[in-house]
């Protein structure tokens, strides 16, 4: 076995609390599906038959899809505050192979196989997919006006081939300077730093990394924490290794007072694959005269930029959007089947739908209705004469007579009634809008 | 006439005159009855240096008659050459037969050379029934094959004479529809993908697969690979990444690889591990011949693993049996590659003498070590002239671990050879495969340097280990070759693609050869771990070799 799939759908959704108050976020409704199933989507497109997913109990419960996958449910309860490196930790026991480590709220096209191919090519400890950030265009609604000024960027460091990764450092984290140790410099020259990166949070990682996790319990987050360490550890030397190996029979309190080096987790049997580079041409860097897998190079970390605009967190409300407006198109791609309006809803008016929405089942949607570029959930019931436009409209609500919504959301068995005017609202569920409302 | 009858007379000039032999000539002269005309006046000299021609007629004669009668004697075996022998003094020129000119020129030597069996005239006899008997089996073998040989062209290999038809690999048949389609039912039922071929061809190399980089295999595998062992997997995309390059480099890998997949090989149920191994490889070998075409020193190593394994007697266990195999993995790396370059490093570096310029191109292991070992273990001077070309730019990996060594290094572009070659002492180049007709198969631009230091009589020595010894004969770089992915040609300088839209010209075609043939007749030496032999010496190494085997 290869690669074994994790996917983290135990996240509270920090930062879209309106939304996620009532619908825990995997289950949030993007183009009348599940956040999850666009993971598990990409997942099962690539091939795998089996995955983690590590989500809270009710969850599972709400749960309903249809996969071929065989999915393996871990439950962590709510109470304990759970990081997505503890999550792992969690569950080291089932990990038996590298692993490919997702988050729920995911929504890509990209060929997994690329990101995966860079891993085994080069034989890396971690390999992890980056997207150019995309500029923040539109105001999300619930938001007053103005952009947070950008200070969470980070500093991406690459190499000439733009598939190594040499550098990371996050703004926050840094005072006035970037510090770039003199090691890297010297074996790349050349580095790009990019700033306009984010990261997807799609990681494979080796298996030696898991047991390190396990054993080093002070690290909680993949993202924030693990990834620096080992983007940093890439080029430091590894003085204890050797002396590691020797002292094992020794004393293994030795071994727990050095800070527990990752290097010490790495097996040995790469030694094997040594005189094959010794033999080859291949050089991966051109800085300096040092052979080509440098003694001191013992994980190395490459990522893969997608360009290009398919690929998306849902992390706050305005990407949440986004992804839905998104979503349409992406569902093409991904070779969905189904029709943009489902079966089963009643519309009367098919004229007036606009080509990019979406409509799930069993709604009703009256007569000199306009819609367009919206969604709109399964079982609503939206009556006449109502204009609605780049809505977001989820299960089991009611739209009366003569509304006009523009730029919204709205959340599930929510009622609005008659003559409401609604723009750029967020509307929670269950909320009931008076008559005549602004 | 004395001089006419030297080499006649080479024996016994010093019995008649009591002078040196090998000046035949001149000492032939004072012996009286020296002309042909004057033998019967020499009777007592039978055995003199001028026979006439009528005495050598009896000599034969006599000579013959008594071979009849010894052979008589030991039985009637010697009864189908008679009928030869009787018809062959009546038509050794009415047919030209090929065995006939040198027999015939032969002919005064004839008395002269006691043959220790047969006479030539019965040898000629058997040898033409041995041809006849053969044509007539080919002739039946090929109306039974059919359409099988139809395609083949019999290759000639100085093997055994009746000849197996061998076929076309299908690698250089690219072109042939119905072989594709052979080749992609076995790759189905193998289950693995077959990778499309990229980019318009040039016309004389439309029969080899040409392929881009860009375009995995994997692209049409599922992630985590079921069917192909992940470290094959992995494998597979370093070779076609170009991360492990070089005859070696791909033959120790790969058979690191096997190890492995045989430590995770578990026998099926009522399955023979001899047998089920050797069909489990299978599939794995096409992925990795789908993904870069396999090398000579890998098809070498992968024929001698499935004999090993066929070979495995039934009655170890399991266990045992993998490590047998492991143990047998372990000693052919050690033997044919490890040791191997050890000595041809210290063959090679005998040659190398005080302040030589050698010229070196690409990168080779074998060569990089030689130099290296004969920097360190020698305290001879010497510097280095490192030739380098386009794509690849092989030469500056070599550069740079010359020069980490401490060897003083020139870097040149080939089309700058015939500048250094001046100033060149001799120059050492590594192979990839030596074929049986002694041509060296090595990277393009090998043959070259080749022919441009034999215009400058500057001696070319070839490094190659035993094991990349290869039973196929090329005589052009064409029938057999690889292409590479022809967008390594395009350039980037200042932001702008040079030949960057090449796809969409229609008339503009890119061509990335990897390997080339060298003639044997340009190439003086070859340094092999059976020792420093030529060129022409290859099919013996391959015949013992074979023998050894078997």
């Amino acid at each position: 076995m290869e690669f074994q799939a994790v996917v983290m759908a135990a996240g509270g959704g920090s930062r879209m609390t309106d939304l996620t108050s009532s619908i825990p976020k995997p289950l949030l409704p993007v183009g009348n599906r599940p956040l999850l199933w666009y993971p598990l989507n990409l997942l099962e497109r690539a091939g795998f038959e089996e995955v983690i997913v590590i989500t809270r109990k009710e969850i599972q419960k709400m749960l309903s899809l249809d996969t071929k996958m065989k999915l393996d449910f871990v439950y962590i309860s709510d109470n304990v505050d759970m990081g997505t490196a503890d999550s792992l930790r969690h569950i080291h026991q089932k990990i038996k192979t590298d692993v490919l480590v997702l988050s729920c709220d995911l929504i890509t096209d990209v060929d997994l196989y690329k990101v995966v191919d860079l891993f085994r090519t080069h034989d890396a400890t971690l390999s992890m997919l980056m997207k150019k950030a995309p500029e923040p265009t539109e105001v999300a609604p619930g938001q007053k006006g103005k952009k947070k000024p950008v200070e969470q960027r980070d500093f991406i460091g690459v190499d000439d081939t733009g598939k190594r990764l040499l550098f990371m450092a996050n703004e926050a984290d840094l005072d006035e300077e970037l510090v770039i140790k003199r090691s890297i410099l010297q074996k790349h020259p050349r580095m790009h730093i990019r700033t306009g990166l984010m990261d997807a949070h799609l990681y494979c990682l080796k298996k030696y990394v898991v047991d390190f996790l396990v054993e080093n319990r002070t690290i909680t987050s993949l993202r924030s924490e693990l990834i620096p360490h080992l983007v940093r550890k890439q080029f430091s030397s590894p003085t204890s290794l050797l002396q590691g190996l020797d002292n094992k029979e020794e004393g293994r309190k030795k071994k727990e007072q050095a800070s527990l080096d990752i290097y010490s987790f790495i097996k040995e049997d790469n030694s094997l694959l040594k005189p094959a580079p010794d033999n080859s041409c291949w050089n991966d860097h051109r800085g300096d005269m040092n052979e080509t897998l440098h003694e001191g190079e013992k994980g190395r970390c490459v990522l893969k930029i997608k360009k290009g605009r398919r690929c998306r967190g849902v992390n706050t409300l305005a990407l949440y959007i986004e992804a839905n407006r998104q979503v349409p198109k992406l569902l093409l791609n991904l070779g969905q089947e189904e029709p943009l309006v489902h079966g089963t809803a009643q519309i009367t008016d098919r004229g007036m739908v606009g080509s990019d929405s979406i409509i799930g089942s069993s709604t009703q949607i009256g007569e000199k209705t306009s819609i367009k570029h919206s969604i709109i959930g399964s079982a609503c019931t939206i009556n006449n004469k109502i204009k609605i436009t780049n809505c977001i409209i989820m299960n089991s609500v009611t739209v009366e007579e003569g509304c006009c919504l523009q730029g919204s959301v709205i959340c599930n068995n929510a009622v609005i009634e008659k003559g409401a005017d609604i723009k750029d609202c967020l509307i929670g569920s269950d909320q009931r809008l008076e008559t005549k409302g602004k | 006439m004395a001089e006419r009858e030297a080499p006649g007379g080479e024996r016994e000039p010093c019995r008649a005159s009591g002078a040196a032999p090998g000046r035949g000539v001149s000492h032939v002269a004072p012996v009286p009855g020296a002309g042909p005309g004057a033998a019967p006046s020499v009777p007592v000299v039978v055995q003199g240096p001028e026979l006439s021609r009528e005495e050598k007629l009896q000599l034969r004669k006599e000579k013959k008659q008594q071979k009849k009668k010894k052979r008589n004697e030991k039985g009637t075996a010697a009864e189908p050459p008679e009928p030869g022998t009787a018809a062959d003094p009546a038509q050794p020129r009415v047919t030209p037969h090929p065995a006939s000119p040198p027999a015939s020129a032969n002919a005064p030597n004839d008395g002269e050379k006691p043959p220790g069996g047969k006479s030539k005239a019965e040898l000629r006899a058997e040898r033409r029934a041995k041809q006849e008997a053969e044509r007539a089996q080919k002739q039946a073998k090929k109306a039974e094959l059919g359409q099988g040989a139809a395609p083949a062209k019999p290759r000639l290999t100085p093997t055994e004479a009746p000849s197996v038809v061998k076929r076309l690999p299908e690698h250089v048949q690219v072109d042939d529809p119905a072989a594709q389609r052979k080749l992609a039912k076995k790759l189905e039922r193998q289950q693995v993908p077959l990778r499309q071929d990229y980019g318009t061809k040039v016309n004389l190399f439309s029969h080899l697969h040409q392929y881009s980089r860009k375009k995995p295999l994997t692209q049409q595998m599922s992630i985590p690979s079921t069917v192909i062992h992940p470290a094959v997997v992995r494998l597979g995309l370093q070779y076609s990444q170009g991360i492990i390059n070089g005859s070696n480099a791909r033959c120790i890998a790969l058979l690191e690889v096997f190890k492995q997949l045989i430590r995770d090989y578990s026998t099926p149920p009522n399955e023979e591990l001899s047998r089920d191994l050797v069909a489990k490889l299978k599939p794995h070998i096409s992925f990795l011949n789908q993904c870069r075409p396999l090398s000579v020193s890998m098809g070498n190593a992968i024929k001698f693993l499935k004999k090993e394994i066929s070979c495995l007697p039934d009655t170890l266990r399991e266990e045992e049996a993998k490590e047998k195999l492991q143990g047998t993995i372990d000693n052919y790396l050690r033997e044919k590659i490890v040791l191997a370059a050890e000595a041809i490093s210290k063959s090679a570096f005998e040659k190398i003498n005080d302040n030589d310029v050698i010229l070196v191109y690409g990168c080779s292991s074998l060569v990089n070590r030689t130099l290296c070992d004969a920097h360190t273990q020698t305290d001879r001077t010497f510097r280095v002239i490192v030739v380098d070309s386009r794509p690849r730019l092989e030469g500056r990996e070599t550069l740079r671990r010359l020069v980490r060594h401490g060897i003083h290094c020139t870097y040149v572009m080939i089309n700058a050879i015939s500048y250094v070659l001046p100033e060149v002492s001799k120059v050492l180049l590594g192979a990839h495969a030596l074929l049986a007709n002694g041509s060296v198969m090595s990277r393009v631009g090998t043959s070259q340097i080749a022919l441009v230091s034999k215009a400058y009589n500057v001696p070319v020595l070839v490094c190659c280990e035993t094991y990349k010894f290869c039973e196929r004969v090329q005589t052009d770089s064409f029938v057999s070759n690889e292409l590479d992915d022809p967008d390594d040609l395009i350039v980037q300088r200042k932001g702008q693609a040079q030949l960057g839209g090449w796809a969409e010209n229609k008339s503009l075609r890119l061509l990335n050869l990897v390997y080339d043939v060298t003639p044997p007749d340009l190439v003086d030496l070859v340094i092999t771990d059976l020792g420093m032999i030529p060129c022409t010496s290859v099919p013996v190494v391959l015949r013992v070799k074979n023998v050894d085997q078997q």
